[in-house]
């Protein structure tokens, strides 16, 4: 049989890695322009601290979607998260490693019950999770009414605020840097990586052959619950407050940082350096328009039209490789 | 000669990486009743979709009572007078049956609203007319298999149609249903419409038809009339060889028994099934679709969990909760649907062979080894003959037949001693099925029980050592090679015996 | 023919229905009385026309999450205009409201349609966009009471729009779509106008429901009906619309928001705080889903235990 150019997903992938490089370039060079304050080190350095929590959830959304799933309760996770650790150290005086350990612990056990609720009982995850992350929210409005608490011990806010030593490398940072390299071997080097990209491409085929669909689901919304309540301990310490309304309206631009990145919304593809560009470009142009005093429900009209092509151009890539491989076969 | 009311001209469509239709004439003409007749994948299913709008063609022309017409959507093709009663089920579940009927062309009253007294009145004319018994109110999800069938011909009906097509409409048919078929086909040839009929079964063709035209790898190959013609002729042009070459049935020995199966059931799709398996033995399972082949397989292989019954594999009784423990026992299941459940096409054919064993083939049973998967792939690829570029190779880049080999290798690298395949050569060319069943005569050699699912008895007859017929769900027979024969298969299968 | 009615999901949702008025009556009498369920009806009548263009949408196997936008978008450029113009006449800014959110549905609607974009991304997408126009538009201020003439304030309260999907053939069409597509091409459906419909009908409600809401309330925000995407998916849930598609009754639809303002009310009334109402719905979804589905799953199990075997 005659081969036709070889197109694997290997192939598709490193185009739009390409594309999205020099998107990133594009938004350096606008931003540098628009304002100089934008190539100095020591300010992005700083601005990582308003991203890194989102961006260290964008690691488990990867895996999610291209699984074929959604959640879009993650920013509930982190309201309520956040209230369980006000309530700990408001009332009970808990130091520290206890409030980490309560952040993590309620983001793991709601992660548990979506994933229960989603493989188990067999509700689409978009419904349970949309219903969750007014569920979630909605329990620290009840506990938190509209005050907010801010009495957290000196030693918390190394987290989400602290640097390395003497260096100005922030500590979330490292953290993050740490996790992308871990949750990339992961998706690449790995069997289950393997499994999630078969999964997402056919999952009753990945069922026939051997894989336990149900269960790598179960622990992605695991993972995600966890890893949300790991961005809750960042934020809670680095605003050093919580009120029930915090991460609001994370969920879109994580999804539109994972979806820009390379992953089909579908499931099946994607590739941790997409993803890694992305999370740059994204959080560079949130600090560009920061410079230029953008306000933040504007910022979010630019979030929304970046989803709306985030989807369009990998869409109308694939569909010219479809075109271009019908016509080479009637040659 | 009767007017040619639809006539196809060098008719391709090409889809990435099939040729489905490559060069094809047909004509039909008013109150004829035409056989398309073809082996599975020979193209019959795209040239109605041609001829509906649903597709439209890549080279060639379509002529409507000799002028050349383009139908570029069902609406267009339904204005001209084509209907189509298409292979797949194509109902709407959660609606009624005279919403099914409707759907696409609701009656209207003048101002653009809805006229349910007319719809209702004609489809509980449809009904009458074909004396069929369903309430026009029933919600579609709640009605048989079959009842679903006669729905979808009720709904080619109501159209004010001059050609009536109806793909493999026996498929899901009793005995009796099929004569009631056959009644309506001969009342509307009465009435000057002109019936296609497609089918690959011969026995039907002679039944009903009054012309026939072959097809074969998508290509045109003869046609004529239907009481002219011998049946070798036909099965000649149909198959492209002589029906030894096909099935090479070689004869091993069979050695004990390595498989048995006692008092299966699931509760709602089958009941009471017992049968054996020996080293060295095809097993054949024949039924109609419904009959519940597939699920008893799916069952056996850990899909889907049985209500009662017990499996002995080598005489120990065993317990399959999932497709992993089936594997480890040394069990494999080839499904019937290779794109559905079979390959997973936006992959290379490396990975698809591997993924059952993938953990096994990894270092440490995490980290991924691309070059123990290569191994693999080159020993079963080459083994089996796939034609392909590269083992990185999308699979949905290669033809029906080279998947169903990718599928087949995949399997296999799991060395099993107990191989179930569903419908191994559905919808394969000729070559490759020969190949598939040349590969299983070598695997049965290789002291391995197969069981095979089949819908096509030369199949079931040319390659089995024992065959099970089942029938809704239960064991309607059983026969050896030597006892086996067409006509008594069929039967047991409608449920006569 | 009686028993059919018995079974069928409406009818158990109007006797919870009646079930919780008679409840809450016993527990806290004021809630029985004239002006009050002229309140509820005035407060729901809005949610009903807007969960109408929802319950379309999610027919076709769809979602939309941007109408809470498209409201607050809609009904603050009216009051803006009316702000700045109070000449022009108010069947003009009526005209206008409707032809505002025709557009922003229509937005969605083309994204769906033409260019084959999942629902849920596009208007998690033009959620945020409409949104930021807001913001944009009225460049953060809020309108208020003052600064609307007092013909505006008084338009009539809107009724009921109830969409009957029985009537119209569009309206089966996009039971078919959203039941089964390839049958719905199959059959001639012509799938880009049947995807679009639902998201410019809802966007012209909105339009409508952005001018009568700003009316009602006397005051137009940033974060106007901020919990209308939520409210609306959730009546459709509990009025027992299925999440994939294909099956609902507009009836069904109308219980489901009456039932949640009657809940809405009664907590008012029993004095729990408003913050319970995000939760609140959150677990009602949730529970309406799992229900839906488990029912599903016993009703298919029925049938094919009904082929006894």
């Amino acid at each position: 049989m005659k081969s036709t150019k070889t197109m694997s997903i290997w192939h598709i992938l490193m185009q739009w890695e390409v594309i999205l490089f020099f998107m990133l370039v594009v938004v350096i060079v606008v931003n540098s322009s628009l304002s100089p304050y934008f190539l100095d080190l020591n300010n992005i350095l700083r601005t990582t601290f308003n991203f890194t929590e989102k961006a260290i959830i964008v690691l488990p959304m990867m895996f999610i979607i291209i699984c074929a799933d959604i959640d879009i309760s993650v920013a509930g996770i982190i309201a309520l998260s956040s209230c369980f650790m006000g309530l700990a150290s408001q009332h009970l005086g808990a130091g520290t490693p206890a409030l980490i350990f309560i952040g993590l612990l309620t983001g793991l056990s709601v992660g548990i019950l979506n994933g229960f609720i989603i493989t188990k009982i067999g509700i689409p995850a978009i419904a349970v999770t949309l219903a969750g992350l007014f569920l979630f929210r909605g329990i620290a409005y009840v506990i938190l009414g509209d005050m907010a608490v801010t009495t957290y011990p000196e030693s918390f806010a190394y987290l989400g605020q602290g640097c390395i030593g003497n260096t100005r490398i922030p500590f979330q940072l490292v953290l993050f840097i740490i996790l992308a390299i871990i949750f990339g071997i992961v998706l690449h080097k790995t069997t289950y990586g393997r499994k999630l990209f078969a999964i997402g491409n056919n999952s009753t085929a990945a069922r026939f052959s051997g894989i336990n669909v149900d269960r790598i689901r179960f622990f992605n919304f695991a993972l995600i619950g966890l890893l949300s309540g790991l961005a809750s301990v960042l934020l809670t310490s680095r605003i050093g407050s919580t009120r029930p309304n915090i991460a609001s309206g994370w969920e879109l631009e994580i999804i539109t940082i994972v979806v820009l990145g390379g992953v089909y919304i579908f499931g099946g593809t994607g590739s941790i350096l997409g993803v890694v560009i992305s999370i740059l470009m994204v959080g560079l142009m949130r600090f560009g328009m920061g410079l230029i005093n953008v306000p933040g429900l504007v910022m979010n009209i630019a979030m929304g039209f970046l989803l709306i092509i985030a989807i369009l151009l990998p869409g109308s890539l694939r569909e010219l490789q479809s075109k271009i491989l019908t016509k080479q076969q009637q040659q | 000669m009767e007017q040619c009311l639809v006539e196809v001209r060098g008719i391709k469509k090409y889809f990435p990486g099939i040729k489905a239709l490559d060069g094809v004439d047909f004509k039909i003409r008013a109150g004829e009743v035409h056989a398309l007749i073809g082996e599975n994948g020979a193209g019959k299913s795209t040239l109605v979709k041609l001829l509906t709008g649903v597709y439209q063609p890549t080279d060639g022309k379509i002529l409507l009572r000799g002028k050349e017409v383009g139908f570029a959507s069902p609406h267009t093709s339904q204005r001209a007078g084509i209907a189509a009663i298409h292979q797949e089920v194509t109902v709407f579940p959660e609606l009624t049956v005279i919403e099914n009927v409707f759907m696409g062309h609701h009656i209207k009253k003048p101002m653009g609203l809805i006229d349910w007294g007319q719809m209702r009145e004609k489809t509980g004319a449809l009904l009458e007319k074909l004396e069929v018994d369903i309430d026009p109110d029933a919600r579609v999800k709640n009605l048989s298999v079959a009842e679903r069938h006669l729905v979808e011909i009720i709904k080619a009906l109501s159209f004010d149609v001059d050609v009536v097509i109806m793909d493999e409409p026996t498929s899901a048919l009793s005995l009796e249903e099929v004569k009631d078929l056959y009644q309506i086909i001969r009342q509307l040839k009465k009435e000057g419409k002109a019936v296609i009929f497609i089918s690959h079964k011969l026995d039907e063709v002679y039944e009903i038809a009054d012309y026939f035209t072959v097809l074969r790898d998508g290509k045109y190959i003869g046609e004529g009339l239907v009481k002219e013609a011998g049946v070798d002729k036909i099965v000649a042009m149909m198959v492209g060889r002589s029906l030894s070459q096909i099935f090479p049935k070689v004869d091993v020995e069979q050695g004990p028994t390595i498989f048995r199966v006692k008092n299966l059931s699931k509760t709602g799709l089958f009941k009471d099934i017992t049968f054996e398996l020996h080293e060295g033995e095809i097993l054949g399972f024949f039924g109609l679709v419904g009959s519940g082949r597939s699920e008893v397989m799916q069952v056996i292989f850990g899909i889907d969990q049985l209500s009662e019954g017990e499996i002995f594999i080598n005489g120990e009784k065993v317990l399959i909760r999932n497709p992993t423990e089936a594997l480890d026992k040394g069990l494999s299941y080839i499904p019937e649907d290779r794109q559905q459940q079979g390959a997973i096409l936006k992959m290379n054919i490396r990975e698809n062979v591997t993924l059952p064993i993938v953990n096994e083939l990894s270092h440490a049973r995490k980290f991924l080894n691309k070059k123990g998967e290569l191994k693999v792939t080159q020993e079963y690829g080459s083994r089996l003959d796939i034609k392909a570029s590269s083992w990185e190779q999308l699979v949905e880049t290669l033809s029906g037949g080279n998947q169903q080999k990718v599928v087949l290798a995949k399997w296999l690298a799991t060395k099993p001693k107990i191989l179930i395949l569903d419908e191994p050569t559905k919808g394969i060319d000729v070559p490759t099925k020969a190949a598939v069943h040349k590969f299983m005569g070598e695997l049965a050699k290789q002291r391995l029980g197969m069981i095979m699912i089949s819908s096509e008895l030369p199949e079931i007859l040319g390659m089995s050592d024992n065959i099970v017929v089942m029938h809704e769900g239960c064991i309607a027979a059983r026969f050896t090679r030597e006892e086996a024969s067409a006509e008594k298969i069929i039967k047991a299968a409608t449920g006569h015996i | 023919m009686f028993e059919k009615v018995l079974k069928k999901r409406e009818f158990t949702l109007f006797v919870l229905l009646v079930f919780l008025i008679v409840i809450i009556s016993l527990r806290s009498p004021r809630f029985l009385n004239i002006a009050n369920f002229r309140d509820i009806l005035d407060d729901t009548a809005l949610l009903a026309m807007v969960a109408m263009g929802q319950f379309m949408v999610i027919l076709i196997a769809g979602i939309d999450l941007s109408v809470g936008a498209e409201v607050a978008l809609a009904g603050m450029s009216v009051a803006l205009l009316h702000q700045y113009h109070p000449e022009i006449p108010i069947f003009a800014i009526v005209l206008l409201s409707i032809l505002i959110g025709f557009s922003l549905g229509s937005f969605n609607g083309i994204l769906v349609s033409l260019l084959g974009i999942p629902p849920i991304i596009v208007t998690l997408g033009t959620m945020g966009i409409y949104r930021g126009f807001v913001f944009v538009v009225s460049g953060g201020t809020w309108v208020s009471a003052h600064e609307m003439s007092d013909a505006f304030k008084n338009l009539p309260r809107g009724g009921f729009l109830g969409v009957s999907n029985l009537l119209f053939r569009a309206g089966r069409e996009i039971y078919g779509v959203g039941g089964n597509e390839i049958a719905s091409q199959y059959v001639g459906i012509n799938l880009k106008k049947i995807k679009y419909l639902p998201f410019m009908l809802t966007g012209s409600i909105c339009g409508l429901v952005g001018l009568l809401w700003v009316a009602r309330y006397a005051s137009a925000q940033s974060d106007t009906a901020l919990g209308f995407n939520l409210q609306t998916i959730a009546a459709c849930v509990v009025g027992g619309v299925s999440i994939f598609g294909g099956s609902g009754t507009t009836l069904g639809v109308l219980l489901g928001v009456l039932l949640l303002g009657v809940i809405n009310n009664a907590l008012t009334q029993i004095n729990i705080s408003p913050f319970w109402q995000m939760g609140l719905q959150g677990l009602i979804i949730l529970v309406a889903v799992i229900i839906n589905t488990i029912m599903e799953r016993r009703t298919q199990e029925l049938i094919i235990r009904r082929r006894n075997l």
